[in-house]
């Protein structure tokens, strides 16, 4: 099920709202529909604007998973245009 | 209705009832228009109406026009969202007047009337709206714009959520958007977005799933916004109303007093707050002192209680909704506010 390969990752700790967004927007224009896209996001603002604003493009978010230095771990399939 | 609102010299009126005669103008619309004296002499301010902010280019065009023939080449835009051209002669209010009317447009108003209302973008294209402010503000305007108060100047605004990014809290009458929202059990998959997206901490877990606080939720939707399987809905959406608020020297914070109201009931309450403002108001008083005055029990009873909606009647309810810090009090007050 988990197709992620390592070109379909994204560490984003560190880095800033909105640029999180852009790099995960111009990863997911890359893929086909249907692939998944792993992505590590910071707590706290990074995580009240990413999966919404994702989820507001029409991705799925098939899970999240928080990680040991709490930060988070997204599973995003890529929907339609 | 003896009251005005810029302090304008009597010769100042008498030379402009001349002149307005001699132009054919409506002194009436002269003084309800809003055409603003400036420390120049002879030279206006001509505020034009944008109910929510919203005007088309072609408007646009038309403003910067008048600007260059008849202003001096400039705008000025309003704190309440308006297009203002400055330096205009008043021996040129009729063209204007004409001149606007070809792209259906007017100027706004000032003194004690109802102001044109202001709103955010809502839901219409800002990603936090709940609601459709602008429809909402154009409606309000179109109904509500101008009529007299008897006392004082009316300010109406719209916000699309609890952001209140138009200031609903210093409004003689502010509305905000609010969502209230409902868990689909089944759908839901425990990822705790919810959890973490709630500001104001309404949200917990309690074994797999998401339970509500309903004393801090403000209803601002986010829960239902980043639920990634829409297992987090909405269950009703509608207004929050607060009323007596103002800016200015003395500056009030709007009480909150009804929620979850429909569009239908929010004109109701718009109608029944100014004719209680102009029957229970006295002299030149915003409503905000008419309520302190009278205190709020009895705007509740006679203006909420009778519209049937949801009322917020005690300070308990309130409490969700204010900030920390220095809330406004009347003159010679506490600092803190009393209800």
């Amino acid at each position: 099920m988990d197709q992620t390969t390592e070109e379909n990752r994204l560490d984003l700790r560190g880095v800033l709202c909105p640029m999180n967004f852009v790099h995960t927007k111009l990863k997911l224009e890359e893929m086909a529909e249907g692939q998944t896209l792993e992505v590590i996001l910071d707590d706290g603002e990074a995580m009240r604007n990413v999966p919404r604003n994702v989820k507001a493009d029409g991705h799925h978010i098939l899970s999240v998973h928080k990680l040991p230095d709490n930060s988070y771990k997204l599973l995003i399939r890529r929907g339609t245009d | 209705m003896s009251t005005q609102e810029e302090p304008v010299m009597e010769g100042l009126k008498a030379e402009l009832r001349r002149e307005s005669r001699r132009l054919r103008l409506d002194f009436n619309e002269l003084k309800s228009g809003g055409f603003i004296k400036q420390t120049q002499k002879d030279l206006f301010t001509v505020r034009l109406r944008c109910p929510g902010g919203q005007v088309t280019a072609d408007k646009l065009h038309l403003a910067a026009d008048i600007a260059q023939r008849f202003g001096r080449g400039e705008v000025h835009l309003s704190v309440r969202q308006s297009v203002e051209i400055p330096y205009v002669h008043y021996q040129h209010f009729d063209a204007i007047t004409e001149e606007l009317k070809t792209v259906n447009w007017s100027v706004a108003s000032c003194g004690p009337r109802v102001r044109v209302p202001t709103a955010c973008a809502g839901c219409t294209y800002n990603p936090n709206g709940l609601v459709d402010t602008q429809s909402m503000c154009r409606e309000v305007d179109r109904r509500y714009f101008g009529i007299p108060t008897g006392h004082h100047k009316f300010k109406i605004s719209f916000s699309g959520c609890p952001i209140d990014c138009f200031r609903s809290r210093e409004m003689d009458l502010g509305f905000q958007g609010v969502v209230e929202p409902k868990l689909v059990e089944e759908l839901c998959t425990g990822c705790e977005l919810c959890v973490k997206n709630c500001e104001d901490e309404a949200l917990r877990m309690e074994g797999s799933l998401p339970v509500r606080d309903l004393d801090k939720c403000i209803w601002c939707g986010d829960c239902v916004k980043i639920c990634p399987v829409d297992a987090m809905v909405v269950d009703r959406r509608g207004w929050l109303a607060r009323v007596g608020g103002k800016h200015g020297k003395h500056p009030l914070f709007a009480y909150e007093v009804a929620n979850f109201l429909s569009d239908d009931q929010a004109f109701s309450l718009i109608e029944a707050t100014l004719g209680w403002y102009r029957s229970q108001g006295r002299g030149r008083e915003r409503i905000g002192a008419t309520i302190a005055r009278l205190g709020l029990e009895q705007y509740i009873q006679e203006v909420i209680h009778p519209l049937g909606g949801e009322a917020i009647e005690s300070p308990q309810e309130r409490r969700r909704y204010w900030a920390e810090g220095n809330l406004y009090g009347l003159r010679g007050g506490e600092a803190t506010r009393k209800i």
